[in-house]
């Protein structure tokens, strides 16, 4: 059989060495949490404390803002600082929630929990929306929005996203090596909502451990599959993943429904399994803390809103001077301008680098080697979307099927001339999609 | 303020592949047929040689240096024009017309029209065009101290019987280095392991051209004709070294089917039908003339549009 996998993609250094063998551990912040309203995709949430208010650990501290948005709560008990805009990994200020730690890490009571059994498909969604879940691979979509598509009957399969194709990131491999019963009851917990749904655990092929724990965990479950795919970058980008798993192909103007296909992240799902069977909030996140510039690489426990820079003090601090850091993988993740900024729910890693291999290289003239359009798993022509976005020509641009680009980086990865294709392009896209709200 | 990091967009990690690595590797593919030139024609084609090759890379160096632009000539792609323009040449000709050559490419085929990436037309096959249209009688004498009498191909032409394996070998008159097909081959080897080029457009290009030629060179399948029309001319260095160019040929793959087509058709109309035996420096070069056009025909379509299994 053909190996489960798409057309294009790359294959970086990985560098999950340096983390993959080191146990999730839990890390006490000591400092203020800090809480940004936009965590997620939608509209901001909307603050229900006050500055100089108490709050406990679990305690709801915003509300969300419409449909498409996520409440935030305390992950810490102490005492609102502040209410104020507050730099986030993006670089951008937002309005943000500033609590002082108590150190008591005091907790609410949560509500009594009714067995799955008892459950209907609204008060699962329910449970799901009051906790505050959101995609955790990165992109932070509301999960009970995701949730609730149009026709729920139309939904084949429900994928877990167990690829973590991203060099460096071990979070989700830690999850699914200690914690794989929460995943694999996460996932049966979202096929509840899906009559006609099939689950699937996809996870890449350099993590055989975790395809054999995962098919042992799912022996005795008919209805859920663990699929090997080929390692290779970006092979847990939805839409690649969707088609490796399935065969089925989504453009950029289809939702992951439109093929019967519902996709959530290892740390989402496990998220969704908290929330439904121990009625908890969206609290914590494992967040791999590595590079060659960390000390001690780890995985961690963190609490939502913990400092960047007390995770690296928990690493052990740094060996050798950082001269890029980077919030995510280093494929997608964010350069950060300094450690001063808070974890939120999509932190997956903070990337210590010792080197920047993009200020390394001056870039040259293209020579059109079609190696960008080679590895482009959206299947366009980089090289000259580029150039279309250079010359600020939208017709082109469009008629090129510029907006089918994913920003997955892997032609300013592989582009032999060192030009930053993935950057122009998404600027362009940018711009496009702003046209389009006008 | 002073302790802020560098920030850039993503990705932050890059590959190991640079514009010199791709052109170091072409010219190290080149080696084995440029040292069968030389062993083949002597002293003199190894001086023609060196004095092109430092004919385009001064050309790139000098016109930067007064247009006050960067030196680019450390990408090495002068370098692998003037070898490419070099084993193009007659081993006999005189080193003024590698001088020309080399300044032609350079100057006009590649630096007026913006420099590396921007040429629309191979530079050293420019130039070797220029060169047979401008200096006739010296770009199509191939007598040397190691051979006289006409090339392979026009004895071909001719009705003459000719010796297959001397041609493979490259044991035969022509220019410096397209004699040896197996020299060729082995360097394309290198290209091809090393993922600097395909076989989509040499082998669609190659195998068009045996299709015509069985079709309209009246021989039928005939596979001494055959094997003589693949070994002789610049056929293999064309396809595997010319056709190839990154900057000169369509970026699509359909693009590069149909190129392939292309020149396997207009070569064969050369050859078969033309006043010359050779032709593959004009059929590329019209290729070449054909890219944008091609391209646009062949934009691929996207995932999710159809595009996805490729």
């Amino acid at each position: 059989m053909a190996k489960l996998t798409f057309t294009g993609g790359i294959h970086p250094y990985d560098g999950k060495d340096l983390s993959k063998d080191k146990p999730m551990k839990a890390v006490l912040p000591k400092g203020d949490l800090v809480y940004p309203m936009s965590q997620h995709i939608g509209a901001p949430a909307v603050p229900i404390v006050q500055k100089g208010d108490r709050v406990l650990t679990g305690q709801k501290i915003a509300e969300a803002g419409g449909f498409v948005s996520a409440p935030i709560y305390a992950t810490v008990s102490g005492t609102v600082k502040a209410i104020e805009p507050r730099r986030i990994v993006t670089g951008d200020s937002v309005m943000s929630i500033v609590v002082e730690n108590d150190g008591l890490y005091e907790e609410v009571e949560y509500g009594p929990v009714k067995p799955l059994e008892e459950l209907t498909k609204e008060e699962i969604i329910g449970l799901v929306r009051e906790a505050g879940v959101v995609g955790m691979g990165g992109a932070g979509f509301p999960t009970h929005v995701k949730l609730s598509p149009k026709e729920p009957e139309k939904i084949e399969y429900v994928i877990a996203n167990c690829a973590e194709c991203e060099p460096y990131l071990t979070s989700d491999y830690r999850r699914m090596v200690e914690e794989p019963e929460k995943l694999v009851d996460g996932l049966k917990i979202i096929l509840r909502l899906f009559d006609n749904a099939k689950g699937i655990l996809a996870v890449e092929d350099n993590k055989p451990d975790c395809i054999q724990i995962l098919k042992k965990l799912t022996a005795n479950e008919p209805d859920i599959t663990v699929k090997a795919l080929q390692t290779k970058y970006p092979q847990g980008s939805e839409r690649q993943l969707i088609y490796a798993a399935t065969g089925r192909a989504i453009n950029s103007s289809m939702l992951p429904a439109d093929a019967g296909c519902i996709v959530d992240n290892v740390d989402t799902v496990v998220a969704i399994q908290q929330a439904v069977r121990e009625g908890k909030p969206l609290m914590h996140r494992i967040v791999t803390v590595t590079g060659d510039a960390i000390n001690d690489p780890r995985n961690f426990i963190v609490r939502i809103g913990t400092n960047y820079h007390e995770l690296v003090e928990e690493a052990g601090g740094f060996k050798s001077d950082p001269v890029k850091i980077v919030s995510g993988g280093p494929m997608m993740g964010f350069a950060l301008f300094g450690l001063d900024v808070p974890t939120t729910k999509t932190s997956s890693a903070l990337l210590c680098m010792t080197k920047d291999e993009v200020a390394e290289y001056e870039p040259g003239p293209c020579i059109k080697c079609g190696k960008c359009s080679e590895v482009c798993p959206g299947r366009v022509l980089p090289n000259k979307l580029a150039v279309f976005a250079e010359h600020g020509d939208d017709e082109q641009f469009l008629k090129y099927n510029g907006m089918e680009c994913c920003e997955c980086g892997c032609c300013s990865f592989i582009c032999p001339a060192k030009r930053p294709l993935t950057q122009m392009i998404k600027s362009m896209r940018k711009i496009q999609l702003a046209k389009r709200k006008k | 303020m002073s302790d802020l990091m560098k920030v850039s967009s993503n990705p932050h990690i890059r590959s190991k592949a640079t514009t010199s690595g791709i052109m170091g590797a072409v010219c190290v593919a080149l080696l084995p047929a440029t040292a069968f030139g030389v062993y083949n024609f002597g002293l003199h084609a190894l001086l023609l040689i060196l004095v092109t090759v430092a004919s385009t890379v001064l050309t790139e160096f000098v016109y930067e240096k007064l247009m006050k632009k960067r030196v680019t000539v450390t990408d090495l792609s002068a370098m692998v024009t003037g070898l490419l323009l070099a084993l193009n040449l007659p081993p006999a000709a005189p080193l003024w017309i590698g001088v020309i050559g080399g300044v032609f490419a350079i100057l006009v085929v590649k630096m007026l029209f913006g420099g590396l990436g921007q040429n629309f037309m191979n530079p050293a096959l420019g130039a070797r065009c220029f060169l047979l249209i401008s200096f006739t009688s010296i770009m199509t004498n191939f007598d040397c101290d190691a051979y006289t009498g006409a090339t392979p191909l026009a004895a071909l032409k001719a009705g003459e019987s000719v010796n297959v394996m001397d041609m493979i070998i490259g044991r035969t008159s022509g220019t410096i280095g397209e004699t040896s097909m197996i020299a060729i081959v082995i360097g394309a080897c290198i290209l091809i392991l090393l993922d600097v080029i395909d076989l989509r457009i040499p082998g669609t290009y190659i195998v068009t051209f045996v299709i015509f030629i069985t079709l309209f060179g009246g021989r039928g399948f005939d596979t001494a004709f055959i094997s003589a029309q693949l070994a002789g001319g610049g056929l293999m260095l064309g396809a595997f070294f010319m056709a190839t160019d990154y900057v000169t040929r369509p970026i699509t793959k359909n693009g590069q089917y149909l190129f392939g087509i292309f020149l396997g058709i207009m070569t064969g109309i050369f050859r078969l039908f033309g006043p010359g035996a050779e032709g593959v420096s004009y059929a590329i070069i019209l290729g070449n003339l054909l890219v944008p056009l091609i391209e646009k025909m062949t934009v691929p379509k996207a995932f999710g549009k159809g595009g996805e299994r490729v």
